[in-house]
């Protein structure tokens, strides 16, 4: 087998293993296999507005992808994109309900807003991380509860003691009449762009700059990194800032497109958590993030048409894109499984 | 070798495959049987559907209790669950609501039902792009959207009585309040509840303390466990699932020492099945009822009959039923019950107006 036949076989063998796996369970659980994944496919590509609705789930899942891969990059784990997201949701919904700007301002000063509120709760960690070497996983993991809460009793303030703050002005929506009209009223908004280029702004930082080349470098070895003469303090700060940049937009895509305000949440939304996964799946590369995104968000959205369709319920729905999710994320160790074995072969002759 | 191997990995999906598809084709025929069954016995038309809020359909609160209406609704009326007839969406985020409010309607729902004030946006946004639906929101007012019912209850009124039963039942003149998420909906039960008791006795202060969630059930029994030590002998919990650790604590204590004076006050639904400590104990006193069943069967038979209440406010308080105390199973006295009866006439009659937000 050559090694691009390797590469196009391992991820659609992962695919259709968790497929057939995820069919067992739906069978064993009293329910048609083919009647859910037939639901499961319309609800992602059955027409223009479930096509719509995909695009916008998917995009805020590019970003808490991008944000935990990148602090993944220098050796952080950043497990508080959740918090930092939702402070940056809160950012650009009071910056496009508090102020009346032209659109061309607007829009980038909320989004602006969103990643400083995401950076600075980035911050905190990683200035404790730098300083005091507290770990980063147990103080961003805190900081999610502490942002739900904050975030909670400032929609409270901002919004006069109402359960949400009010819709954010025309002039800083993400929403068009465009992309509705074609989408026959779909949720969809221009955050797939700023999303897309998030994806390039990650590469390039990482491939193509000296800070990108340091941050890496603090990833692999920070003994090495501050014998070769660099500040892994400054880098590990700036990691942690840049990462929560990229998940703050994340609350603002929420913020400016897809709710256009902000509710009391009662619990965190997810998005942060499962951005964990999408830059696993995507192996922390920028481009990788993009492809684990597009695949848990369809599966996110497409599964949500299976109770409606096919009468699965939905924790049996969680359970086959959990399979799916699961069975993508080992390919690599098929991956690995089989080169292995194949060079013990090779070896033997 | 390789090839050896990639055939292995093929044969075996054919079999996984031709294993699926023999249970895919059983599945299929039960199912046409069932639906078969279903056009012979239908006698309506009018199909009914609703989406729950995050808590989902088995959240043993407001989002069943609407399911129980929709269900009591449909067998009235010969629907099957499904395509015209009656069904639900859960929610699992709250980006979902307007998917599925979409999907529902999509799917030619007559009426759709939207759970909870947390749908108030989604429920104004498909409301305007879907000028054909119905929808009607429970716990919520979407204003001024011709298309829009908005149910609500007047829980103050049920919680008033509540702390007429509390503060009568009290033996140690200590009373607590915990509350899910501040905010308008929890406050009407608070104020109810702290009105009730002043009525009763001035000089009783109620504890009252909010979670600031309606899941953390750890949070609640924290709350419950520093009030029972303090002093507080009766809790009344409006934060739904926080109740339960509220409900364990109470539980616990009574079942280490079986004379300890603790009760609890359920709320949505009767909760005594909640309280059961053994077969002769149990710590609920009452149950503070919001009867959403009723309210969601009462709302689809008007849209039923052509009568679909759009661009209204429709309350439910004690003088129709919509909210009311549970039955205390003799946990109550006679003596309190009616003193409780008295009060509950005065509310019905108008004399005694219930606040509807704590004093601040």
């Amino acid at each position: 087998m050559s090694k691009r036949l390797v590469n196009i076989l391992v991820p659609l063998i992962s695919i259709l293993l968790g497929l057939i796996i995820g069919a067992i369970v739906m069978a064993v659980s009293g329910f048609n296999p083919i009647d859910g994944y037939v639901a499961l496919w319309n609800g992602i590509f059955m027409d223009t507005y479930t096509m719509g609705e995909t695009v916008r789930q998917i995009t805020p899942y590019i970003f808490s992808g991008l944000a935990v891969a990148f602090a993944f990059r220098t050796g952080l784990f950043n497990i508080g994109v959740e918090g930092q997201l939702i402070m940056g949701w809160l950012a650009a919904a009071w910056v496009g309900q508090a102020f009346e700007l032209p659109a061309v301002i607007h829009v980038p000063v909320a989004l602006i807003a969103a990643a400083a509120a995401g950076a600075l709760w980035a911050f905190i960690p990683g200035l404790l991380k730098a300083k005091l070497q507290v770990h980063e996983v147990i103080v961003t993991i805190m900081m999610n509860y502490t942002a739900l809460h904050v975030v909670n009793a400032l929609i409270g303030v901002i919004s006069g003691g109402e359960e949400r703050t009010e819709k954010i002005h025309e002039s800083a929506s993400l929403r068009s009449d465009f992309l509705e009209t074609i989408t026959d009223y779909s949720r969809m908004h221009w955050g797939f762009l700023i999303a897309l280029l998030a994806v390039v702004i990650m590469w390039f930082i990482l491939q193509k700059t000296t800070l990108g080349y340091e941050l890496k470098a603090v990833g692999f070895n920070k003994n090495a990194s501050e014998y070769a003469g660099m500040n892994v303090n400054k880098n590990i700060i700036l990691a942690m800032v840049i990462s929560g940049a990229f998940a703050g937009l994340g609350g603002a895509m929420e913020a400016l497109g897809t709710f256009e305000n902000m509710s009391k949440l009662h619990a965190s939304t997810g998005i942060g958590f499962d951005g964990i996964a999408v830059a696993l799946l995507g192996a922390n590369q920028p481009f990788g993030v993009l492809l684990g995104a597009i695949l848990f968000g369809a599966l996110k959205n497409g599964g949500l048409n299976m109770p409606s369709e096919a009468g699965v319920p939905t924790e049996i729905v969680s359970i086959v894109i959990a399979l799916i999710i699961f069975f993508v994320a080992s390919g690599y160790i098929i991956r690995v499984a089989l080169e292995r074995f194949g060079k013990k072969r090779k070896e033997e002759k | 070798m390789k090839k050896r191997k990639f055939g292995l990995a093929l044969a075996s999906i054919f079999a996984a495959g031709s294993i699926l598809a023999a249970c895919g084709g059983g599945e299929e025929k039960e199912e046409k049987t069932t639906s078969d069954s279903g056009t012979t016995e239908q006698t309506s038309d009018f199909s009914v559907a609703m989406v729950t809020d995050t808590g989902g359909v088995d959240d043993r609160s407001f989002n069943q209790s609407t399911w129980e209406g929709i269900e009591a609704f449909g067998k009235e009326n010969g629907l099957e669950k499904g395509d015209g007839g009656y069904d639900y969406l859960q929610s699992a985020a709250e980006s979902d609501y307007v998917t599925n409010l979409n999907s529902l309607i999509r799917r030619d729902f007559d009426l759709v039902f939207a759970v909870g004030f947390a749908l108030h946006n989604a429920v104004a946004e498909v409301a305007d792009q879907q000028q054909d639906a119905k929808i009607a929101i429970i716990d919520e007012v979407v204003a001024d959207k011709e298309n829009v019912a908005s149910i609500m209850f007047r829980a103050n009124e049920a919680s008033y009585l509540a702390g007429v039963a509390a503060a009568k039942e009290s033996k140690s003149g200590k009373i607590g309040f915990i509350g899910g998420m501040t905010g308008e909906i929890i406050g009407g039960f608070q104020a109810g509840f702290e009105a009730g008791v002043a009525a009763v006795n001035p000089d009783i202060v109620v504890d009252v303390e909010y979670a600031e969630s309606f899941t953390d059930a750890a949070k609640g029994q924290q709350i419950a466990k520093r009030m029972y030590d303090s002093g507080v002998d009766i809790i009344f919990h409006a934060a739904g699932g926080v109740g339960n650790g509220l409900f364990t604590e109470a539980k616990e204590r009574k079942a280490k020492d079986p004379n300890a004076n603790v009760w609890a006050i359920g709320v949505d639904r009767d909760q005594y099945d909640e309280g059961k400590v053994d077969d002769s104990t149990n710590i609920m006193l009452t149950s503070v009822l919001k009867r959403v069943d009723v309210a969601a069967q009462e709302v689809a038979k008007l849209a039923q009959e052509g009568k679909f209440p759009g661009g209204e406010l429709i309350t439910y308080g004690l003088s129709d039923g919509g909210v009311d105390l549970a039955d205390s199973r003799g946990a109550i006295s006679e003596e309190t019950m009616t003193t409780v009866e008295e009060y509950k006439q005065k509310i019905i009659d108008g004399e005694i107006t219930v606040p509807e937000q704590p004093e601040k």
